[in-house]
């Protein structure tokens, strides 16, 4: 378990000072024009050494990510874009950083920003979180105030300006491309890659996209070193992370953990167990909506990090678990999940737009046991299609809740199938 | 629909000027949401045709991106709605932890159903998608604000004191601080003030 | 330029091409949806998918730029399951209702799912039905056959450059359309029906005419501009059903005007079946020995020097070769190709061609208009300078009626005062094109056809010769003129103008008003003042009773484009030739034919039996009519009277574009376009009076 002095986020519940005084006094803005002295190349380094991958869900190096960046700016600026699109479901780690860790995410972004040789940087902010978007404000308000940010942000001689643009409702924007689109002033649809932002993104030009989490917790690693970082976790999936437990459990939270914490070990040791018991424990979803189920016998074992939720078929994701315990009806579940992604979809790719529809409304009849057994096997074969043929990852991330059930409780569809047959033809008896 | 001509008022034109300046030159269109949100706004809630025209000639877009946009993102309506805008979560995480029953709560309270808005025009009612709030579900949120840890009883008190014209707290209705597990903090203790032990 | 594998077989392309188009190039085909090489990339459909060595998931191959070393299987099991799977998710949503859809025969989608498609459908839920949208008179929606492939959106977007059109909603609610109901304002929006790969944009004026495959298809080219774009006329029995563009890189690409498109429908109004004879004031039916009497008759007593022969706009060169050839025999100079008064010089072949062509325009990188919108008068044309324009670096400026062309033009002003600036080097734009490395001018009729026309043109040639637009080394001559009338070229390259003391258009037509003309031959010449005539006994020959045949004495049927093996030449002095895809109705003939029996009647045998002698004899006359399909650069030289060009502003001559002719007039879809586009009430009611 990670102690509290290895903690990033140390006022996450905004217990204490929010403000700048507050931020202050816990490190933030502490030595940040050092940080920035040690030059571009220096920070892309230290940031892969520390072995930071994207919070975002994918899980790409950060310091990576930031070294595609052209080394020379040219006739293009450079930009970084900070996604706090948050919108996954059982995701809601962003949410806390912008009303509670303000000062950290435009330190981070200060920093990002000179790494990637961006002078403006722009916080893509889900529209319905207009509060947390004000705490924002009200804290890049204050740090330019303070010189920390603006011309010659915190005295290094860098210009650097924070912007926060507001969405409007369509989880696509957490997709990169979708979301650059989306600042320029369309629709949130995905772009083709290549290029990539690195390349080609906002307005044209080289940009970086990263996740806020992992923007915020940039100048704690700089600050503490890489090998402080490094040394938290287990190998390749290194450090501390958010994470949001959710559904059945006694008490929801948020609460950051060290990488390759067991899963039942959060659970139990943050929040408060799983109702009625470890053994009442049907399934979690661990990484947000997108990832696939694993049941019980799984979750005993199984450590929160990428490699491991990757060999039991999920993922970590954003590191939200969703917990369900053994009263829930676990197909309606997913269909609830089916219906997100048929609410979602951009409507660009052919497989998503009417894939995500198709799997709605067959899991929709599979919840009812509206459906002959044959169908199951059709349902499994449509989210194949549906997978891996799109512009982004939206449908992906349909299919595979819908292959996770398959994988651990298609027996449960057989028989809602049975019964409900069985019901009809007792009716007609 | 409405066929009056809009325009923005001195003081969101104020507003509109300075969402532009954050975005390089010739790049205005980028300040699209911005601008269609104060509008709905100044709209009372809903964008008209007009409004979406007159953004459109503001920011030199042709008014077919300005509907494509406004058509796209959840948050603007395109059709007029109530007062008080009561948007109530039953994704996954906010279902396994009874968003159907403070849905159920809302419909008898409020007397109408989904996408229904009440005779008087105060509610009106909607199903919505994942707000990010999840480790506080139930939620709902009604106009710029979250409502969370819901149950039928602090549900029908946060409608009631709308219904009175009233302001009701926002956040957590059970009393806990934002995420924090709800029978005490299991890290950071000592960030605690002093004397306010949970 | 990268080398990469496809199945096995190794392709070298140029830098920047797909892999979509790397496979082309080896004959592999690759189904494709929203793909199309003349709009931007969508890679939307997810139909071209193809599997990439390295790559976990298969890649959109029209949307991958080709790179070296790349390994690329489009024939792999896993990939035709893939097709099939894209396939299957296509239609689900989509109507099985091919036995009633105007695409059925000539559907991408229909020919795709015989390859990929299941024998039957898994789908159980409700269909998707959407709404049909109201686009105007021309194209029929039905958008439950939609497949999303944006292509129309980025036609009007890209090309047409009326970016109208969207799609709104999101997911599988996301609708194509324009929100707001109301027509496609392009004069090229029937370039959507080609391009929707599916059945959801459909021909309106064609619908449920006709099934593909009982059409007859013949190649030819459209005559109701000056562009000469290349069309397809499908017909079924003695009906022309339909236009349709072809190809042709140098002209039109692969687009066509509405105009081009659907005027069609007016070959089949107001014809001229039959020879007509006026007697006692009033028009009767008469046979063609009768006719052709009535002429000889009045013939006879007539002096050469008091006949006179107009050729209109549609005319083709043999049958005004023809008509020429007899006026020559007879020994009237008094002929004129030139209707509308413009003052070209015939003398000068380049001062009335559009020197840098249609394909060039893609080189040059400054643009002058003068008196022209080319969006009215030539809306391919407008398409390349919008084309051009996109490409960037391409400054457009115009000088007369303000206008929005599709793309940025500064407008300089209304006429005489700007143009003089600039031939003068008074105006800073003189200086853009004097910096243009390849800097062109386009002159439209409007100011040509005035008084003052030739000073125009001789201002305009001094703009061409002083700001540098001629580069004889460099091959390049950006002096234009846009011609509206697709017989115009032709009739200055065969001379069909005033012989020696032979009188202009306007002086015949006033000569007919004095009395001083009493024999007046029109070739189909329907746009001069046909109320000024005075007692003159005109003889119209052509294929539509319009004005010119309201007015005549004798009428000889002819045929119209669509009827006749027949040459133009269009703005550029391109000479090409239609092809006849129907006959004439009723007792029409091809016009050189009727001019040559007539001539028999009235006792001149001219010198050509076939259509093959006039051709041959029109060669010999000029040999710029030997060589087809191709443009032969004129030489410069001097052309135009300098003078003073008078204060009235410049005017496009085109003010309806839709009903610019005696085929457009009698169109009813033209004339409900004039009525939903030009707001012009009359559109309805028909074009007389």
């Amino acid at each position: 378990m990670l102690q509290d002095k290895d903690r990033i986020f140390t006022n996450i519940y905004g217990i204490a000072d929010v403000g700048l005084a507050g931020a202050r006094a816990r490190g933030d803005w502490n030595g940040t024009q050092e940080i920035l002295a040690r030059g571009r190349e220096a920070i892309v380094d230290a940031i892969k050494r520390s072995g930071l991958r994207g919070r975002g869900g994918a899980g790409f190096g950060t310091g990576m990510k930031w070294s595609f960046m052209p080394k020379e700016v040219g006739a293009r600026p450079h930009f970084l874009v900070v996604n706090a699109d948050e919108g996954e479901p059982g995701t809601c780690k962003d949410r806390e950083i912008l009303r509670h860790e303000p000062h950290k995410l435009i330190e981070g972004a200060l920093i990002a920003s000179f790494a990637v040789g961006a002078h403006a940087s722009y916080c893509y902010v889900r529209g319905e979180f207009l509060r947390e978007a004000e705490a924002l404000q009200q804290a890049a308000d204050e740090a330019r105030a303070a010189g920390l940010i603006g011309p010659n942000a915190c005295g290094s001689g860098w210009d650097f300006e924070f912007h926060i643009h507001l969405g409007a409702g369509a989880y696509i924007c957490g997709e990169e491309s979708a979301l650059i689109e989306s600042l320029e002033g369309r629709k949130g649809q995905p772009r083709l890659k290549p290029p990539f932002p690195a390349n080609v993104g906002l307005y044209g030009c080289p940009t970086t996209v990263n996740n806020a989490e992992s923007i915020a917790v940039a100048p704690t690693i700089l600050r503490r070193g890489p090998e402080w970082f490094s040394a938290i976790g287990r190998p390749n999936n290194v450090g501390t992370k958010l994470f949001n437990i959710s559904g059945h459990v006694n008490n929801p939270c948020t609460v950051e953990e060290e990488m390759g914490i067991p899963l039942k070990e959060l659970i139990e040791t943050h929040a408060g167990g799983v109702r009625g018991g470890w053994d009442n424990l049907l399934a979690v979803i661990p990484g947000g909506s997108s990832v696939p189920l694993i049941p019980k016998s799984i979750c005993d074992t199984v450590r929160m990090d990428f490699d491991s939720l990757r060999e039991v078929k999920s993922g970590l994701g954003t590191g939200a678990l969703i917990v369900m315990d053994k009263s829930t009806d676990v197909i309606r579940a997913i269909a609830r999940l089916s219906r997100f992604y048929k609410h979602e979809s951009c409507g660009q790719c052919t497989p998503c737009r009417e894939g995500t529809g198709w799997l709605a409304r067959m899991m929709e009849r599979m919840a009812r046991g509206d459906a002959s057994p044959g169908e199951i096997g059709v349902l499994e074969q449509v989210t194949r299609q549906v997978e891996g043929n799109t512009i982004c990852a939206l449908a992906d991330a349909a299919a595979w809740p819908v292959q996770g059930l398959l994988r651990h409780f298609r027996p449960e569809l057989e028989r809602r199938i049975a019964e409900a047959q069985a019901r009809k033809s007792g009716r007609a008896a | 629909m409405s066929g009056a001509p809009f325009a923005f008022d001195p003081e969101n034109l104020r507003r509109a000027e300075a969402i532009i300046v954050k975005y390089p030159a010739g790049r205005q269109a980028s300040a699209v949401m911005p601008l269609l949100d104060i509008a709905q706004r100044q709209g009372g809630g809903w964008l008209t045709q007009a409004a979406m025209d007159y953004i459109a000639d503001y920011l030199q877009m042709p008014p077919i991106r300005v509907y494509e946009v406004a058509s796209f993102y959840t948050m603007y309506n395109l059709k007029p709605v109530g007062r008080h805008h009561v948007q109530v979560c039953t994704n996954l995480p906010c279902w396994l932890r009874g968003s159907d029953v403070v849905a159920e709560t809302c419909r008898r309270t409020l007397g109408i159903g989904f996408g229904e808005t009440s005779a008087d025009g105060q509610f009106t009612l909607s199903e919505v998608e994942c707000l990010g709030a999840c480790v506080n579900a139930p939620m709902m949120q009604i106009d710029d604000d979250y409502y969370e840890d819901l149950d039928p009883d602090t549900t029908r008190a946060v409608l009631a004191v709308l219904k009175q014209g009233g302001k009701p707290k926002t956040g957590s209705q059970m009393g806990r601080r934002s995420c924090e597990p709800k029978n005490g903090l299991t890290v950071l203790k000592d960030t605690l003030p002093k004397g306010k032990k949970k | 330029m990268p080398k990469l594998t496809v199945n096995g077989r190794e392709i070298e392309v140029p830098a920047g091409h797909t892999v979509l188009q790397a496979c082309e190039a080896l004959g592999v085909e690759i189904p494709r949806f929203c793909y199309h090489e003349r709009l931007s990339i969508a890679g939307n459909c997810r139909m071209c998918l193809v599997h990439m060595e390295k790559s976990p998931k298969p890649i959109a191959s029209c949307a991958m730029p080709a790179a070296d070393g790349m390994v690329i299987r489009t024939d792999t099991p896993e990939i035709h399951k893939t097709r099939q799977g894209v396939m299957e998710l296509l239609l689900i949503n989509h109507p099985l209702d091919c036995p009633i859809c105007d695409q059925g025969g000539e559907c991408d989608l229909q020919d795709q799912a015989l390859l990929y498609g299941f024998d039957r459908g898994r789908y159980r839920e409700s269909r998707r039905a959407v709404k049909d949208k109201y686009w105007g008179p021309l194209i029929k929606t039905v958008m439950t056959r939609c497949i999303h492939c944006t292509r129309c959106i980025r036609f009007a977007t890209e090309i047409a450059g009326v970016p109208d059109l969207g799609a709104t909603g999101r997911g599988e609610n996301m609708e194509v359309g324009m929100y707001v109901e109301k027509a496609l304002n392009s004069e090229l929006s029937g370039n959507l029906i080609d391009l929707c790969p599916v059945g959801a944009l459909t021909s309106a004026p064609y619908a449920f005419a006709c099934l593909s495959w009982e059409l007859r298809k013949t190649e030819s080219v459209d005559v109701l501009d000056a562009v000469g774009s290349n069309i397809r006329v499908d017909s079924r029995g003695p009906t022309v059903l339909r236009v349709l563009p072809r190809l042709n890189e140098d002209v039109n690409e692969e687009w066509i005007s509405d105009k081009t498109r659907f005027a069609c429908d007016g070959l089949r109004h107001r014809r001229l079946d039959q020879p007509w004879v006026r007697r006692s004031g009033k028009l009767e039916p008469a046979t063609w020995p009768e006719a052709f009497a009535a002429v000889a008759q009045r013939l006879k007593s007539a002096k050469p020097d008091r006949v006179a022969a107009i050729a209109g706009d549609l005319a083709d060169a043999e049958s005004m070769f023809a008509l020429k050839t007899w006026l020559a025999t007879l020994g009237s100079p008094h002929l004129d190709c030139r209707q509308d008064g413009a003052k070209l010089d015939p003398a000068c072949r380049a001062g009335y061609l559009f020197n840098t062509t249609i394909a060039g325009i893609e080189r040059a990188d400054a643009c002058l208009l003068i008196g022209t919108n080319p969006r009215r008068e030539a809306p391919i044309v407008n398409a390349r300078l919008r084309k051009r324009w996109l490409m960037g670096g391409f400054a457009v400026a115009m000088i007369g009626e303000a206008a929005d062309l599709t793309y940025r033009a500064e407008h300089l002003g209304p006429g005489a005062a700007e143009l003089k600036a600039v031939a003068e080097a008074r105006h800073p734009f003189a200086k853009t094109l004097a910096k243009a490395r390849a800097p062109m001018l386009v002159v439209g009729q409007g100011p040509l056809v005035r008084p003052d026309g030739g000073a125009v043109l001789a201002l305009a040639r001094q703009i061409a010769e002083s700001c540098g637009l001629i580069k004889v080394e460099g091959h390049w001559n950006g002096f234009n003129v846009l011609h509206t009338a697709a017989a115009r070229v032709a009739g200055l390259d065969l001379g069909f103008v005033p012989g020696p003391n032979g009188r202009d258009a306007g002086a015949i037509v006033a000569g007919a008003g004095e009395g001083t003309i009493d024999i007046l031959f029109l070739l189909g010449a329907d746009e001069i003042d046909t109320g000024r005539l005075g007692s003159a006994f005109v003889v119209y020959i052509g294929h539509h009773g319009d004005k010119g045949a309201a007015r005549a004495d004798v009428i000889l049927p002819g045929a119209a484009y669509t009827e006749k093996d027949a040459t133009y030449v269009n703005t550029e002095g391109r000479v090409q030739r239609t092809r006849r895809a129907v006959f004439p109705p009723g007792e029409a003939r091809e016009d050189w034919a009727i001019v040559r029996a007539l001539a028999e009647a009235c006792g001149v045998r001219l010198p050509f039996d076939r259509l093959a002698d006039v051709r041959a004899q029109l060669a010999s006359a000029n040999p710029v009519f030997a060589a087809l399909d191709t443009v032969q650069s004129a030489p410069w030289g001097a052309f135009g009277a300098p003078g003073e060009v008078g204060a009235a502003p410049f005017r496009s001559p085109v003010r309806d574009f839709y009903r610019t002719d005696a085929i457009g007039r009698a169109s009813p879809t033209m004339a409900e376009c004039a009525a939903v586009f030009s707001g012009n009430a009359s559109g309805l009611t028909g074009t007389h009076g």
